[in-house]
Order: C-alpha cells, then sequence, then structure tokens
C-alpha cells in the first residue's frame, strides 16, 4: 500500500517541477517593474536601480532561478515584496479560509446536485429530466462574479437576510481561537455558538454562489453514471427480486454509480479552489484567491508562485486521496501507479 | 462497445442519415431544438450585427445617459448614453469569435497532440500527458490571468490563454479516443492496405474521433466566453470602448445597487443565453453522436 | 499556557458567560459600536511606514493618525459648511511652541510626550527621524527635498526638550514641508532596536509596526483584509480624539461599499465612483462632502518629445478637440471645478489650478491640425492607469470619439497600477490621461514637480523650456523674499506660459468626496486626502 501511494507520488514530481518552472517563467515575463512600483512616485532612475540591486532582480535569470529554487527545498517561498510577509505564513493563514468557503460550497451543490442527477435518471427522458438539466446548465451559464454580486443585491441590500459582505465575520465579532482554521469547526471547539452562527451566516451567499457554479458537472455526471449502473444487470435482477425502488435506486444504484461521480467532486474541488479567486473578490473574503490576485496585479512574484505552487501541491494530494477512495469504495479497482 | 463500433465504422453513415437522426434527436427534445434555434440567432446577429444596430454601438450621447429600457432604446442606455441593445448586439461577433477561435486552436494544439498521444504511444504519449498534467496542477483561471497580464490583455491573448487552459481536456479525450481505436478493425485494414502511419491517423483515425471532439468543443465555447468575462471582472478584458458581454457585465455590475439594473442585465442575458445554448447544444450533440451516453 | 489549556478555560469561560453574559455583551457590543468607526476602502496599506519603499497612500493614512509631526495645522470652515485644514495655520502636536528666525527654526517639545511604547519622546528622537527621511532615498527624501531639507547637519538636537533645523537656502516651501506625513517622528531607541546591518535605518520592522506616538495605535493589520487601531489614551499632543477604536476593511467590490453604506453597516467611505457620491448627496440617508482636491487636476498629457504632439498647433488642436462639458457631466456627474472655459479677456489670476480659455470648437481644432501639416489626422494611443479606470475609462472613451471627429484615431492602452509608473518614467507614452495633486498648495511647487525642465517623472509630457524653468524659480525666490509684486508677475508668466504651449491640457479639479452616516461628525479635508481619525466622532 505504502509503496503503492510512493509510486503514485513519483509519477506527480514531474508535473510539480513543471508548474515551478513555468510559473517561475511566467511572473518574470509579467510587464510590470516592481523596482520601479517600488521606487515610489518621485523615483529617479538611478533610485530605481538601486531598489532592483536590492531587491535582487538585476541579476541573470537562472541565477534567479537557482536562488528561488534553493529557498523552494528549505521549504521558504520568500517574502511578499508589497507587504514584507513571509508567503509561507500568508498562505497557512489564509488558506483554511478559502477551503471553508470551497467545502462548503461543494456540500451545498452536491445536496442539491446529486438528488437531482438521480431523479433525472431515473425519470430519464420526462420533463423533471429536461428540468433538471436547464437548472444544472443555468447555474453554469453565468459569470460567477455576476452570480455573486446578484446574490449580494437580492439578500443584503434588498432583502437584508443576509450579513453585510465583509469577510468571515462581522467585525464586531472575534475570531474564534485558532484550532484548524475553519471557523465553523473553531467556534464549535470553543463552544461559542453565537461566533458559529456569526460565522455561518457570512459563509451562506459566497458559498451558495460557488455552489451555484458547481451545480452543472455534479449533477450531469451523477445522472450519466446512475444511468449506466440502472441498466445494467444486477439492477434487473434486484427489480426482478421485488425490492422497493427506493432500495434498488438508493442501496443498490447509487452506490455503484459513485465512483465517476467521486472523481467529478475531486476535479470540481479543486477547479473550485482555483475559480475562487473571483468570489474572494466580491465577498472580500481573505482566502488565498484575492491574495493571489493582487499579487499578481502588482507583479509581486513570491505570492504568485507560492499560490500556484501550493494549488499544485493541492491538487496532486487530491488526486491521490481519490484514487485511495476508489480502493476503498470499490475493493476491485487498486492503484497501479 | 456496440456503440463505438457503430460511429466507428469508418464512413458507415452517410451525412443523410446524420441529419435525418440528429432531426429525430431534436424532435425528441425539445430542449435541444430551442438550444439550436438560439445558435441560429446567435449567428445571425454575428453575421448581421453590425448592419442592423439602430445606433452605433461605440457613439456616446451624454445627454441620454443611464436611461431605462424604453421604446427608443430597448435595452437602455449606459453611462456614456451608449445604446446598450446595440452594444449586446455587436458585441455577438467578438465573443462568438472568441469562442470559436479559442476552441479551433485549442483542438488543434490539444486535440491533435491527443490523438498522436493515443495513437503512436510511447515518448509521444508520455510528453503529451505530462504537458495534459502540468497544466491541469495549475488553478487554471489564474493560469490564464497571468498568461494575460504577461502577454498584454488583447483578444488574441485572451484566445492563446483559453486554449491553453482547455488543454488538458482535448488531449485527454482525444488520447483515450485515439487509443481504443489504434487497434480497431478498419485502421488494421487501412494498415494492411499499405497505408503509413501519419495517413491512417489522419484520415481513419481523425474523421472518427470528430463527433467526440465535436461535443467537448461546444462545451468548451461556453466556458471561453465565461472566461474571458472573468477576465474583464479583473480588468484584464479587451480594450474600450469595444463591445464585449463580458466587460459590458463587469462594468455594469457596479451599477446594480443604484438601480440601474439593465446595464450589466442583458449583456449578461446573451451571455448566458450563449453560454446555455453552447451547453444544451453539447448535450444534443452528444445524443446525436452516442445515443448510450446521452446526459 | 499551552493549547489544550488554553481551549479549556476559554470553553468555561464561554460557557459561563453565555447564560448570565448575554444581555451584558449584547450592550458592550452596542457601545463598542458608537465608539468604533467602520472604514471601508478598495485596498488597503502594503507598508505603514511612510518613509519606506514604495509605501501606497492608504499607508499614508496610518502613519498620519499613528505617528506625531512636530506641528499641525488648524482649521477653518468653508463656504459649504464643510470643514477644512488651514493651509496658513500651524497648531502645535508635538512642539509646544516655535520660532523661526532667518536662518534656523527652534523647535520647543511637550515634556509630557510618550511614544507608545511609554518611552519619552525626544529631540534625539526627533533628529534621528529627520535623518532617517533625507537618507533613505526614494520617495521620502524627495518631499523633504521639495522644502530644501536635504542634509542631516540640518537637524540639531540642542537639549532634549528643545530641536533646531537650520536652512541651507531661504525656501518659502520649508516650513509648510515639515507638516506634510513625511518628518514623522519615530521611536528611535525601538526602531534600532529592529535595525540589522543590512537595513540601519529599520525599514523591515516599520513596514509592519508603527513605532510612533501618535493618537491611534495599529494593533491588527491583516494585508488586503484589515487595519485596527485603538486609542492611544497617554496621547498629550493634542485633544483626545473620541474614537476608542477604527476598524478598517478593504471592500474591493464597488457597489458592496455603497450597499454597506446605505444599509448603514458602514460608517465612512472615500472610495465610491462619482457617480455614486452624487446620487448619495442628493438623497438624505448618507452624508456626502466634497471638497476641491488643492493644487490637484485631472489632465490630458502628450509627449513634446516626439511627433506629432512636439508641434504645438497640434497639441492646441487637441486641446480645441476635448469634449470637456460631457466630461464634466458624464464622468465627474458635476463633482469637480472645470478647468476650461475661461473668457478668453479675463485675463490670468495668481492662482492654481485655474481655467485655461480653451473650449469644445471642432472646427477651429481641425483648422489648426491642418495649419499644423496634419490635414487628414494621424494615429495614437491613449493610455491610463487601470487603477483609476472608473473616473479614466468613460473619459478616455469620450476623448476618443472626440479626437476620431478631427481625424486623430487614438487605440485605448490600459496600464495595470503596478506598471504605470513605470511607464510614466520611461516617458514614451505619446498620450495619457492622467491626474496630479501637490502636497503644498502652492502654484510654484505644482510647477515645480510638472513643469520644470529638471523633467521629474510627473513632467509626463518632457516638457523643457529654459523660459519657463526660469520663471518657475523666480518665483521660488520671490515667494522667499517675500517679493509679493514679483512673485504674482512670476505666476502669471508660468501660467500663461502653460496654457499658450499646451503640453498638458488641464480638464477638471476633481472633489474630494467622503460619504458617511449622519452619525458621523467631525471630519475635516486634508491635503493628503486620507483620513485623519482624531477629530471624527460618533454621536
Amino acid at each position: 500500500m505504502l509503496r503503492q501511494v510512493l509510486k503514485r507520488l513519483a509519477t506527480a514530481i514531474p508535473s510539480v517541477i513543471g508548474v515551478v518552472v513555468v510559473t517561475f517563467l511566467l511572473t518574470r515575463v509579467l510587464p510590470g517593474d516592481t523596482a520601479a512600483y517600488f521606487a515610489g512616485p518621485a523615483a529617479t532612475p538611478q533610485a530605481i536601480a538601486e531598489i532592483r540591486a536590492k531587491l535582487g532582480l538585476d541579476r541573470p535569470l537562472p541565477e534567479q532561478f537557482a536562488a528561488y529554487v534553493k529557498d523552494l527545498a528549505t521549504g521558504n517561498l520568500g517574502n511578499s515584496l508589497s507587504t514584507g510577509r513571509a508567503v509561507t505564513t500568508e498562505i497557512i493563514a489564509r488558506l483554511p479560509a478559502s477551503a471553508e468557503l470551497t467545502l462548503v460550497g461543494l456540500l451545498l451543490s452536491m445536496a442539491v446536485a446529486i438528488p437531482l442527477g438521480i431523479v433525472a435518471a431515473v425519470k430519464q427522458g420526462s420533463i423533471v429530466d429536461h428540468a433538471c438539466r436547464m437548472v444544472a446548465t443555468a447555474g453554469v451559464s453565468l459569470p460567477v462574479f455576476f452570480t455573486g454580486l446578484l446574490l449580494v443585491y437580492v439578500f443584503y441590500f434588498l432583502l437584508g437576510w443576509a450579513p453585510a459582505p465583509l469577510g468571515r465575520l462581522d467585525v464586531f465579532y472575534s475570531a474564534p481561537p485558532d484550532v484548524t482554521g475553519f471557523y465553523l469547526i473553531d467556534s464549535l471547539i470553543a463552544r461559542d455558538l453565537d461566533t458559529f452562527r456569526a460565522a455561518a451566516a457570512q459563509l451562506v451567499v459566497p458559498a451558495l454562489t460557488m455552489g451555484i457554479f458547481s451545480l452543472a458537472p455534479i449533477a450531469r455526471m451523477t445522472r450519466a453514471s446512475m444511468l449506466a449502473v440502472l441498466s445494467s444487470e444486477f439492477i434487473r435482477t434486484a427489480r426482478a427480486s421485488g425490492l422497493t425502488p427506493r432500495t434498488v435506486i438508493i442501496t443498490y444504484a447509487f452506490r455503484n454509480a459513485l465512483l465517476p461521480v467521486i472523481t467529478t467532486l475531486g476535479m470540481v474541488f479543486s477547479f473550485l479552489l482555483g475559480a475562487n479567486v473571483l468570489v474572494e473578490k466580491v465577498f472580500a473574503w481573505p482566502g488565498i484567491g484575492s491574495y493571489a490576485i493582487e499579487a499578481l496585479i502588482a507583479s509581486d512574484y513570491a505570492p504568485v508562485q507560492g499560490f500556484v505552487l501550493t494549488m499544485a501541491i493541492m491538487y496532486v494530494a487530491l488526486n491521490l486521496v481519490i484514487d485511495l477512495l476508489y480502493g476503498v469504495i470499490d475493493p476491485r479497482v487498486r492503484i497501479e501507479g | 462497445m456496440t456503440a463505438r463500433a457503430q460511429t466507428g465504422a469508418p464512413p458507415a453513415r452517410s451525412s443523410f442519415a446524420l441529419l435525418r437522426h440528429a432531426r429525430y434527436v431534436i424532435g425528441e427534445n425539445p430542449v435541444t431544438g430551442i438550444a439550436f434555434a438560439i445558435f441560429v440567432l446567435l449567428v445571425v446577429a454575428a453575421l448581421l450585427g453590425p448592419l442592423v444596430t439602430p445606433y452605433d454601438p461605440l457613439a456616446s450621447d451624454t445627454s441620454a445617459t443611464l436611461r431605462a429600457p424604453s421604446a427608443k432604446h430597448w435595452f437602455g442606455t449606459d453611462q456614456l448614453g451608449r445604446d446598450i441593445f446595440s452594444r449586446v448586439v455587436a458585441a455577438t461577433r467578438l465573443d462568438l469569435g472568441i469562442a470559436i477561435f479559442s476552441v479551433a486552436l485549442v483542438f488543434a494544439l490539444g486535440g491533435l497532440s491527443g490523438i498522436a498521444a493515443g495513437f503512436f504511444g510511447g515518448w509521444v504519449d508520455r510528453v503529451v500527458c505530462r504537458i495534459a498534467d502540468t497544466i491541469m496542477a495549475f488553478p487554471l483561471f489564474v493560469l490564464a490571468m497571468g498568461i494575460v497580464a504577461a502577454l498584454g490583455n488583447t483578444v488574441t491573448n485572451i484566445v492563446i490563454a483559453t486554449a491553453i487552459i482547455n488543454f488538458p481536456l482535448y488531449a485527454r479525450v482525444a488520447r483515450a479516443e485515439a487509443n481504443v481505436r489504434r487497434e480497431a478493425g478498419f485502421v488494421m485494414a487501412a494498415r494492411l492496405c499499405g497505408n503509413g502511419e501519419l495517413r491512417i491517423l489522419l484520415t481513419q483515425i481523425l474523421p472518427n474521433i470528430m463527433p467526440i471532439m465535436m461535443v467537448q468543443m461546444s462545451l468548451t465555447m461556453g466556458y471561453a466566453i465565461l472566461n474571458a468575462a472573468g477576465l474583464s471582472f479583473i480588468g484584464l478584458g479587451v480594450r474600450p470602448p469595444t463591445p464585449e458581454w463580458g466587460i459590458m457585465v463587469a462594468e455594469g455590475a457596479a451599477f446594480i445597487v443604484s438601480g440601474e439594473w439593465w446595464i450589466a442585465f442583458f449583456p449578461g442575458l446573451a451571455l448566458m443565453l450563449a453560454v446555455f445554448c453552447f451547453n444544451l447544444l453539447g448535450d444534443g450533440l452528444r445524443d446525436i453522436v452516442d445515443p448510450q451516453r446521452r446526459t | 499556557m499551552d493549547r489544550r489549556q488554553f481551549l479549556k478555560s476559554t470553553a468555561i469561560a464561554a460557557g459561563a458567560a453565555t447564560p448570565i453574559g448575554a444581555p451584558f455583551v449584547r450592550s458592550a457590543a452596542a457601545q463598542a459600536r458608537a465608539e468604533t468607526l467602520l472604514v471601508v476602502t478598495e485596498s488597503g496599506p502594503n507598508n505603514v511606514d511612510i518613509h519606506g519603499v514604495g509605501t501606497n497612500r492608504p499607508g499614508y493614512e496610518v502613519s498620519w493618525n499613528c505617528y506625531d509631526r512636530l506641528f499641525t495645522h488648524g482649521k477653518k470652515t468653508l463656504a459649504d459648511g464643510s470643514e477644512s485644514y488651514d493651509r496658513d495655520k500651524y497648531e502645535p502636536e508635538l512642539a509646544e511652541s516655535w520660532d523661526i528666525g532667518p536662518n534656523s527654526a527652534t523647535f520647543k517639545l511637550r515634556k509630557d510626550a510618550k511614544f507608545h511604547d511609554g518611552t519619552p519622546i525626544t529631540a534625539k528622537d526627533v533628529k534621528w527621524s529627520f535623518d532617517r527621511a533625507v537618507s533613505v532615498g526614494g520617495f521620502p527624501t524627495f518631499q523633504m527635498k521639495a522644502g530644501s531639507l536635504e542634509k542631516p547637519e540640518q537637524f540639531v538636537a540642542v537639549d532634549d526638550h528643545t530641536f533646531r533645523v537650520d536652512f541651507i537656502r531661504k525656501d518659502a516651501l520649508t516650513i509648510p514641508d515639515l507638516g506634510v506625513i513625511v518628518p514623522c517622528v519615530l521611536n528611535a531607541g525601538l526602531v534600532k532596536k529592529n535595525a540589522t546591518e543590512k537595513d540601519p535605518w529599520g525599514l523591515d520592522y516599520t513596514k509592519q509596526n508603527t513605532a510612533g506616538g501618535g493618537a491611534f495605535k495599529m494593533v491588527k493589520w491583516t494585508p488586503g483584509t484589515e487595519v485596527v487601531y485603538e486609542r492611544n489614551d497617554d496621547w498629550k499632543s493634542g485633544p483626545l480624539p473620541k474614537l476608542k477604536r477604527v476598524i478598517w476593511r478593504m471592500v474591493p467590490s464597488a457597489g458592496n461599499r455603497r450597499a454597506l453604506l446605505e444599509r448603514g453597516d458602514a460608517d465612512i467611505s472615500f472610495d465610491l465612483p462619482n457617480k455614486d457620491f452624487a446620487e448619495l448627496k442628493a438623497g438624505s440617508k448618507i452624508k456626502v462632502v466634497a471638497n476641491p482636491v488643492g493644487n490637484g487636476i485631472g489632465y490630458i498629457g502628450m509627449n513634446v518629445k516626439k511627433p506629432p504632439f512636439d508641434n504645438v498647433k497640434v497639441r492646441q488642436a487637441v486641446a480645441y478637440a476635448i469634449p470637456y462639458q460631457k466630461i464634466m457631466d458624464a464622468v465627474l456627474f458635476g463633482l469637480g471645478k472645470p478647468m476650461f472655459g475661461a473668457p478668453a479677456d479675463k485675463g490670468l489670476d495668481v492662482a492654481w489650478p485655474q481655467p485655461h480659455s480653451y473650449n469644445t470648437d471642432l472646427a477651429k481644432a481641425k483648422a489648426l491640425l491642418a495649419e499644423a501639416g496634419y490635414p487628414n489626422g494621424f494615429e495614437t494611443t491613449l493610455s491610463f492607469d487601470l487603477g483609476f479606470a472608473v473616473i479614466n475609462e468613460p473619459l478616455c472613451v469620450l476623448v476618443q470619439e472626440s479626437l476620431g471627429q478631427i481625424g486623430i484615431k487614438t487605440t485605448i492602452n490600459k496600464i495595470p497600477g503596478a506598471n504605470w509608473r513605470a511607464e510614466l518614467l520611461k516617458k514614451e507614452l505619446p498620450l495619457i490621461s492622467n491626474f496630479f495633486s501637490g502636497w503644498l498648495d502652492y502654484p510654484e511647487y505644482f510647477f515645480f514637480w510638472c513643469y520644470h525642465g529638471q523633467n521629474a517623472v510627473f513632467n509626463t509630457m518632457s516638457y523643457q523650456s529654459k523660459e519657463m524653468d526660469a520663471l518657475i524659480e523666480a518665483a521660488r525666490t520671490a515667494a522667499a523674499a517675500g517679493d509679493k509684486a514679483a512673485y504674482e508677475k512670476e505666476v502669471k508668466g508660468f501660467v500663461g506660459k502653460a496654457f499658450a504651449e499646451v503640453p498638458r491640457i488641464p480638464l477638471f479639479q476633481p472633489y474630494l468626496c467622503v460619504a458617511m452616516q449622519p452619525s458621523v461628525t467631525g471630519y475635516r479635508y486634508w491635503f493628503h486626502r486620507q483620513l485623519d481619525y482624531r477629530t471624527i466622532a460618533k454621536a
């Protein structure tokens, strides 16, 4: 088992290396002149040259790359030029915010999409089927930032049901003591129901925005995979043995249809984690996405590199977990490496 | 496997039969019919758009700014008094262009290299898979942002960035499909007739994979437009004053709270219809191509 | 205390507090709310030290509120009833009194002032801080230089509570320049403790920590998310502020910022599109204060070093082709003073900004363009800073359309904020839309930066003229000598020349607008265009 895991990890190494190299090059091609940016409004060319030397930007690219890789090897992602803080600590502090938002969004989406997919498969070709398809597709048809702004307008501005879109907690609450970084979990650990409620309230609208966007792939895959299973022989046998349709669908069919759905979930999760940059901007969410955007616009290399690398590693890890899950759900599948 | 064999038999089906099947599917599935109608509408707007708009989409009129929809301005006017209906129609060509060109590019890059990977295997396969894996490991939207930020925010670069982030999807699908067919009977037959491998790839494998690729293409066309819209939101979209749905939605979004809903709503609606139509068409095409894989 | 123990104790505390304490907590929250100001802006500081490398505008706000200066400005009430700083009235801050002689100025520091960590503030700290400002290079050093504050030898700590500034030349801007943000007083002992050999001025430390003795202490800063301040209850350099806490949140979406204000969740914001300010002003729910930005002008700049804009006729043609009024209406929503269309026979004022006499006159523009040898126009690019797209984008679209009518075809080029300065510095952009405002509200100060042949970055047109330089220098000399008549003549001279040769076309003097809840009082306009929390109160 362990050997298999290691083997599987080894195959991911080239793509991580690829990510490191491509990100490095891409950030250096960015047109922003970091030195001029930091030299301030009244800088002279000489002052800029001084700053460039101070930041090490006057050295040849291979040398800069070597320095970067050396830092990486020691787990140091460098410091953000604009805020002066270590990228590693910033990412560790911000990742839970993004992960919490994405996970809750995914759970909301699953709660709707999976039943939708099952119903659509069972009633294949009916009005219900078409309606499910329309609903799911509609969700993916609007730019995610637009959905977000629209939801804020309706639920916060017009109706006043949602709290102010001011990040993870109302300003007059203080964050629960940090254990996992997930406010929902941390506030429960601290048995602070008030904070729990406040954090949950802040989460609903942004999570809904994410959820709507991920409805389509999950519903589609559930439907497809259910259809395949429903037409297989063991289902026919189960039906013939007089089991209730409910038992057949939930216990027999769905369990067997789960495998491709989980693969999709994994992909959707990693996709969402990257795509939530826009949602974070709309909701002033202090996650890693908004951090990366700001850095990219300021041509601040280190945070962009750190962000992309973190995402790449998470992607690799996620795929590994999915592969392992396969084995648990379906003993016939064993990872081959 | 039966389905594969059906679509797989090389020129087995005449185009006439396919058309008849398509008509059957559209008749059977009203949603695809609707989608097809929208698609026709979009294409007409893209072709005739600039000729039929009631106003010049670029002309400002500061005496009539921020007007609500009326008989004079069907979709209202924006901050500079430009007619939103004219802008929405005029934008169709550019948005469809972004969608079509990015899809064509990614098909050429990802589709062909995927087919080659699946057909030849060996080092070609390894290289293509590695590239696809590397791109997949990126947060895709951020990669697109990075590419556009680095190369400059022109339409061409938006097309390129969109094509690059879709590369893995195409490469994987094409590879899987080609892989299945590389030892198929008709390929063997072609080989026995003395055809070279490259010729087989292009004349036998490629045409047979096209249907599946078409499905893929119509699905990604929608994402291409959404991607362009997202880039506009963070300021990396096309240059003003070019009308483009994404940038119009992004700019109009700031006016929602103050009540000028129409500025973002109509381009948003157009964008939604387009993406919606591409997605449903993709599903419909899948039904046409492969009745077994109806999802 | 280890984590487990900590968790246990907080859990017990929470458990104990919930049943009995809940109403108390709620009223305490209401109380806290009344003494807390919630500020929302688009972006936050990147550095909390004004002496730092590349500190952005929000960073100035932290510096202004967390550090003291020798003196500050008094207030005046403007015609519309709003409050503003008074350029000509100085009031004590760290210095109780001062004496300005012909060759130096001596400041008596208050004896009870302390830094946030409790160390007394002495003249040595002041000297060290000023030495730092003139030595670190970059923006702070440049700003000090604008007031002829250039060398550490100019700053003398006479004794613990007496500080002297020696003048290297007569300059009317020296004293005003001591009242801007840059000459702030840092806790020298604390910063030195955190300095390293590579970083002798401790810039890395002050980048993230405030080390001052100002009215507010920064207690938390999460970049891109929030800044939290608490009042310094031991502050002696002025009346104790009414606010106990200030929470400053970054909200990137403009629509959301307006929603937060209208729903009453946020207290105050500078960062709204003009359209929203205009609408909120017309309504009654939100108080909007609008003050013209002192010495600030939005303009179209042309690169005079390169054809076709090296030809003065072309520049004048462009000046006649700008849709001025459209810009005032559709872009600024009236929130600005027009800088165009002065009657031709009116003559010049001794003031800056003041309107020029160009107007939208396409026929005249076409004729001038033909005279210049471009009867069919030409092609060029019009660039702007994406960071200010709310104003710039519609403005550039209007300018583009209007220039198109006289045959000048323009492509609009959006440049991300991070690259804007670098592009300006290259001085290669042919045509730009930009904004500049000078902290020190004096005409010669503006011209020294924007029109002088030293070709500073703000001279975005690369305009160089010996005559112009002579006029600017003469005005500075006259100001230093107190020769009013000569000063007025020189100022009119350079303003007239700037209008005749139009390397840059002034469009408007924008208003600095701020929207706040009706319960917020005491807002004051400052030359630095940031919030001063000290005077603000919530009813």
